[in-house]
């Protein structure tokens, strides 16, 4: 009887060691991709214009083509909030719920291998590779949190870890797993040159947006000013566009910093008041916030002159329009310095 | 092939969600049967094509019109 896995496959190295291991024992392998908004490395090439001709490529799609296995790209968007706004464990250096985020994530695993009658899961974890989820002490926790327990393994660290259950049966053979520990990647690049992979995703700390600064700087902020810790998807796309610019607490900015993003923020002018400049070549603007009063609007239009071709000029043309589409005609002089702390960033 | 076609529209999704929605909808499909999805994001060029390949599926045509990008494709057969 041919048994079977599912491989949590990010798209890195790892996730592709680990599968290609169980693969290589005659074990079918099948992949799951977690869909949670965050991981939006390929977005913001797709909407900037000056990166439209190098796209990236999906990395998960690669390493399953690169296995011959099938991927499972599944949408977590929604129950994935809980672990985003009330991580258990807490979060990293920025607002990454890393441990929570992979226990859900198994636990979501398990539930598909239940339902499609697979025998276990396997992760590309690596013990001591990450500070919060992958030590020694929180490999445990994933396994019994998510309720995978032993039917958990990792082929690259199941050394140092207690038999699992495929390990227990014989479905795979422990020695053929390996022991590898730490964030040195010198066997796992070992490995991959020995198995043949060429031009696998570089690591760079994960594709997840919620470990960056920057990005997670803006989401605090969207937070602060709601008075509530939620978000919806368009939320969380439009924080990885333009420039963020909060004047005062009743509104901020988000004003297009080329075409392509002109073009991507567009699409929302019917959720949101947006300014677009008229006499001279200039971004589009979206307005997050309650509707403006008429000081409010000259100086969001101020602002947008700012960064349009006639930031020199005496007077720009705006049109302020609601999200109903009605809309004014504002004549505005550029201002002159925007204030530091209005960024967000 | 049969008749059956299918039309998504996955304009303004980015990548990878074109993909699961032609994912969520073939999964629903039987064999030989066509999906045309129409994207805004260049990357479904790459991205469905790739899935397409690796679940056994056939990308019957894919062409640009006016900054969509439009994409027919049909399913393959069912395996275990």
């Amino acid at each position: 009887m041919t048994r079977k896995a599912v491989a949590l496959i990010s798209g890195g190295l790892d996730s592709l060691l680990a599968a290609k291991l169980i693969q290589d024992q005659g074990i079918r392998v099948e992949g799951i991709n977690f869909f949670t908004g965050f991981c939006v490395e390929g977005h913001t090439h797709a909407i900037r214009k000056k990166d439209r001709n190098r796209l990236k490529r999906n990395n998960a799609l690669w390493v399953a083509e690169q296995l011959g296995i099938k991927l499972h790209i599944i949408d977590i968007v929604e129950e994935y909030k809980d672990v985003v706004i009330n991580p258990k464990h807490g979060y990293g250096a920025n607002l990454n719920p890393c441990l929570d985020c992979k226990i859900f994530m198994v636990q979501k695993a398990h539930q598909w291998m239940q339902q499609n009658h697979f025998d276990f899961i396997i992760t590309g974890e690596v013990m001591g590779q990450r500070p919060m989820s992958q030590r020694k002490k929180t490999l445990p926790v994933v396994s019994i949190e998510s309720g995978a327990n032993d039917l958990l393994l990792r082929p690259l660290c199941a050394k140092n870890l207690p038999e699992t259950r495929p390990e227990k049966e014989g479905w795979v053979d422990r020695k053929k797993l390996h022991g590898i520990t730490g964030r040195s990647r010198k066997q796992q690049m070992a490995l991959a040159q020995q198995f043949g992979f060429e031009d696998y995703a570089q690591p760079a700390g994960g594709c997840c947006f919620l470990t960056d600064q920057n990005y997670a700087v803006k989401l605090q902020d969207l937070w602060d000013n709601r008075g509530r810790k939620t978000y919806e998807l368009d939320d969380i796309m439009l924080l990885k566009v333009g420039r963020h610019i909060r004047p005062s607490k009743a509104f901020k900015l988000i004003i297009a910093r080329e075409e392509g993003e002109t073009r991507f923020l567009s699409g929302y002018k019917k959720q949101f008041q947006s300014i677009k400049t008229v006499s001279h070549a200039g971004p589009l603007t979206l307005v997050e916030g309650e509707k403006l009063d008429s000081q409010q609007i000259e100086l969001a239009c101020a602002i947008t002159a700012r960064f349009s071709k006639g930031r020199d000029a005496e007077s720009v043309e705006m049109v302020f329009s609601d999200q109903d589409q009605s809309s004014q005609q504002i004549h505005i002089r550029p201002l002159a310095d925007i204030q530091q702390d209005w960024y967000i960033r | 092939m049969n008749d059956t076609l299918v039309e998504l529209d996955a304009r303004r999704l980015l990548c990878p969600m074109p993909v699961i929605k032609l994912q969520n909808c073939i999964n629903q499909q039987a064999s030989g049967e066509r999906v045309e999805i129409t994207c805004t994001d260049p990357g479904a060029l790459n991205d469905i094509p790739a899935w397409c390949r690796i679940n056994g599926h056939a990308v019957i045509s894919s062409h640009e019109q006016a900054d969509e990008y439009i994409i027919l494709v049909e399913k393959g057969a069912d395996d275990t």
